[in-house]
């Protein structure tokens, strides 16, 4: 079971392999990155971890969440690697396989989409709203509380209520989407 | 001069004010906008996580839109994640050969069509290269002298795509802020990232990078921005910082268009001072324009 999931990490993960494959280890990406005090792992030692093939390193490291996509590393790496893109596809790898794990990032950026699927923009309100619902974390609005109030004293919240299904404006392009990037 | 605008999510909703003064002050400087009919979501920095077709197809779809109105060439969006989105459709339809019938293959049902004519460009670019800062100051009626202004330009306006500055050292805000009578406040902090949605997602690392920025900002009057996210990561969470801190970090944070805005005299429902979350009227009292809360 295990060795089954790990062919298919790596399945998923080779793609992002080729990209950092002429990667020297110089560490210019490490150095340059302005969160990289945050990961566990910076980007040199990510990069290292996709050369061996150690996928499950690279999946329970998860530092590329912590890339903000400032696309300096991208800007200065000597071998002109799609650095940023890199860290970008890890994270989409992720928000197919393991999800759970990375849930305030991916359910994040997953309910920011629901929005916009709905609707054709986002509407910040109603993204915040399905956000905080979907992590169930009873204490997390509390932490965007002052910015609401804030918010709401600029006239700057948007109270029209969530639509359950809304117009589905988007929805024939989200599923044409969907079928190309499936198809054999 | 005429451009196709592309206001983007963010400007209809929580950074109204950097839409109302954007359009103000382009219509000041007698430059023509025409909002793209329908525009929709450019993806954020989510789609690109979420799927690499869909962060293409949000943005390209706008571009083709854009190309259905009329034969102007450039698209203007202030917004830079919607500026880099846009451009990174307009790069990729351009060099990749297979991704522009993909892209058309996406949004044909809808009637549209991407031929890659189309040219996106950021609001900095367009006033620093097109308008100039010497059509600004010929313009001024209201020049900001004695204020220390800190130009921050972010990330995405300025990589990984070399378009109007140079990535890494940033000059193209000076000559505008001293076009409006204001001074450059020397600093460090110009290019460097502010965390984006770390702010939500990962608040500890966002807090870190934001005051590391708000501390270098020491001694200025006002830090001039041009994307929306920088500015609410700049201006929302200034309290608590200060808190956090045991010192006192706040400083107004005003969008570049408002502080053009100010310069030419435009009135406070054209830039629209009281929507800022920081204390933007104090930046602008002992000018003309006094900011009513």
């Amino acid at each position: 079971m295990k060795d089954a999931e790990n062919v298919q990490l790596a399945e998923a993960l080779a793609p992002i392999r080729d990209m950092v494959k002429a990667c020297i280890q110089c560490g210019t990406c490490s150095a340059s990155c302005p969160n990289a005090f945050a990961m566990a792992d910076t980007p040199r030692r990510l990069w290292r971890m996709l050369q061996a093939g150690e996928v499950q390193m690279v999946l329970k490291s998860g530092s590329f969440t912590l890339c903000s996509a400032c696309y300096t590393c991208t800007l200065r790496c000597p071998r002109g690697l799609p650095l940023t893109d890199a860290m970008s596809a890890l994270k989409q790898v992720v928000a197919h396989q393991d999800a759970l794990r990375f849930a305030s990032t991916t359910l994040f950026y997953r309910k920011f989409m629901e929005s916009v699927r709905r609707h054709g923009r986002v509407r910040e309100t109603e993204f915040m709203c399905l956000y905080l619902t979907a992590m169930k974390n009873p204490l997390l609005p509390f932490q965007f509380a002052p910015l609401g109030l804030k918010l709401f004293s600029r006239k700057k919240l948007d109270f029209r209520p969530p639509s359950k299904g809304g117009d589905a404006r988007m929805d024939a392009l989200f599923q044409k989407v969907h079928e190309l990037e499936n198809a054999p | 001069m005429k451009y196709l605008y592309y206001p983007g999510c963010s400007l209809e909703g929580t950074s109204r004010e950097y839409d109302i003064s954007t359009r103000s002050v382009l219509k000041a400087l007698d430059v023509e906008l025409t909002e793209i009919p329908d525009w929709t979501c450019c993806g954020a920095s989510a789609a690109a996580s979420v799927s690499a077709l869909l962060s293409l197809a949000l943005p390209a779809r706008n571009i083709a839109a854009a190309e259905a109105v009329s034969d102007v060439n450039d698209i203007l969006a202030p917004c830079s994640a919607c500026y880099l989105n846009l451009k990174r459709a307009e790069e990729e339809a351009r060099h990749g050969a297979e991704m522009l019938p993909r892209l058309n293959a996406v949004f044909e049902s809808e009637g549209l069509k991407m031929t890659g004519r189309m040219r996106v460009r950021h609001l900095l670019d367009v006033l620093s290269q097109d308008i100039g800062a010497d059509r600004i100051r010929r313009n001024v009626s209201h020049p900001l002298s004695g204020k220390r202004v800190a130009p921050y330009y972010g990330c995405q306006c300025l990589r990984p795509y070399r378009v109007f500055d140079n990535p890494e050292k940033p000059v193209s805000m000076n000559a505008l802020i001293e076009a409006t009578g204001a001074q450059v406040f020397p600093w460090h902090m110009g290019a460097a990232c502010c965390g984006a949605s770390h702010m939500n997602t990962h608040a500890a690392v966002g807090t870190s990078l934001v005051t590391a920025i708000l501390k270098a900002a020491r001694g200025a009057d006002a830090i001039v921005t041009v994307c929306p996210m920088c500015h609410m990561n700049l201006e929302a969470y200034q309290d608590k910082i200060s808190q956090n801190c045991h010192d006192n970090l706040r400083i107004p944070v005003v969008y570049l268009s408002q502080l053009l805005g100010m310069a030419l005299g435009l009135s406070e429902t054209d830039i629209r001072l009281d929507m800022n979350l920081s204390e933007a009227a104090v930046f602008s009292a002992g000018s003309s324009i006094v900011a009513v809360r």
